[in-house]
């Protein structure tokens, strides 16, 4: 790649801690129901802060670790630019908004909630946001289902997780102290390679 | 008082690092702290909140705040959203400093395949759970399915399946 080519595809100078905040400021508050596409959009095609690439390397990253991954990449890249403080500020920007909007509705559904309309749309609302989230277990479950003969390891510690949190109701921590290095150890012992441990998101 | 915000910093805390996947893959935990082990509210209350949440602008993790603001007020809400982000920030941090030094190594990518199947029976979980709570008649269940099919098979915009479901579910009232 030349370097006038890169250079126009990449950098925009780096952003200051202000910059940041406000940046996440506006993606806290646009986005409803997916922040991720909102945020990649700004990050990389708008303000040019990351390329394509940058981008999805620390999206790795914060989809490897716990928490929200959006939350986790404003805390890497308000890091990766202005340190500590930028992580600060970024983090503050994205869930300033969203807290206050958030709060905002509780309290007008609290003092309304004793009117029969307002409780049938939040009869209704709840149950199409059950919708939602069931809508996206099925998109993840899916693809373990049909990979079941070459991964039935899969299949059978997503059943046990299941069966541990919704049916017996046992708590998490121990639940995931006790799964989560078991599928892990089994995920060592019969994936294929390097190869074969990366085709899996 | 002080008690409360701290078992509610105690909670979201431990959350926070057993978020793999994401926010959602923890709300059968929250529901069990917040409903059961604690009784701040009731289950119905519970799923009332976290519908508020999916339809407010942000990332889905904002159900911790109104769950915090209901316990507590405005403290409670700054605490749990404080909780639900510190540690998994902190970690972010500490990591990101080393991360090229592991991306490619085989056991990270080990990890991260083992702990798919975990994330999958969580969400499973709950989507079980929320249905549970949210579809307590016949005509809720139908607009859970009818959702979740719509949300799989079409790229409309989550919010007007949610207003649609608000919009149905008052139809349904007047009925």
């Amino acid at each position: 790649m030349d370097a006038a080519a890169s250079t126009d595809r990449t950098t925009a100078p780096p952003p200051t801690i202000g910059g940041l905040f406000a940046a996440f400021l506006g993606v806290g508050l646009m986005g409803f129901g997916g922040v991720l596409p909102l945020a990649r959009r700004m990050i990389v095609e708008q303000r040019r802060w990351l390329t394509p690439k940058e981008f999805t390397d620390l999206l790795a990253l914060c989809q490897f670790l716990p928490g929200g991954n959006i939350i986790n990449l404003s805390v890497a890249i308000g890091l990766r630019f202005r340190g500590l403080p930028g992580a600060v500020a970024a983090i503050v920007g994205l869930l300033a908004m969203p807290t206050a909007v958030a709060i905002a509705m509780g309290s007008l559904y609290q003092r309304y909630q004793g009117v029969p309309l307002v409780r049938h749309l939040f009869a209704g609302l709840a149950a199409a946001a059950a919708g939602l989230v069931v809508a996206t277990a099925a998109k993840l479950a899916l693809p373990l289902a049909q990979r079941a003969a070459r991964g039935w390891w899969r299949i059978l510690i997503a059943a046990l997780c299941f069966a541990a949190v919704a049916v017996l109701r046992l708590p998490l921590l121990p639940t995931m102290l006790t799964l989560a290095p078991l599928s892990i150890l089994l995920a060592w012992r019969l994936l294929p390679g390097p190869a074969g441990a990366s085709d899996n998101r | 008082m002080s008690s409360v915000l701290g078992s509610l910093a105690a909670i979201f805390a431990q959350l926070s690092l057993l978020a793999f996947g994401g926010g959602n893959t923890v709300l059968p935990e929250m529901q069990r702290q917040v409903v059961e082990v604690h009784g701040w509210m009731s289950p119905t209350a519970f799923a009332a909140l976290f519908a508020l949440a999916q339809a407010a602008p942000g990332p889905n993790l904002m159900v911790c705040a109104l769950i915090g603001w209901q316990v507590a007020g405005l403290p409670g809400a700054l605490v749990a959203m404080a909780g639900i982000c510190g540690p998994s920030s902190v970690l972010t941090i500490t990591v990101a400093t080393l991360w090229e030094r592991f991306r490619a190594a085989r056991w990270r990518q080990v990890a991260q395949a083992g702990l798919v199947p975990v994330t999958v029976g969580l969400i499973c979980a709950t989507a079980g759970l929320i249905c549970l709570t949210a579809d307590t008649d016949v005509f809720l269940g139908l607009i859970t399915l009818g959702v979740a099919a719509l949300a799989m098979r079409t790229k409309w915009h989550p919010l007007w399946l949610l207003g649609g479901g608000a919009a149905l579910g008052v139809a349904i009232g007047l009925l």
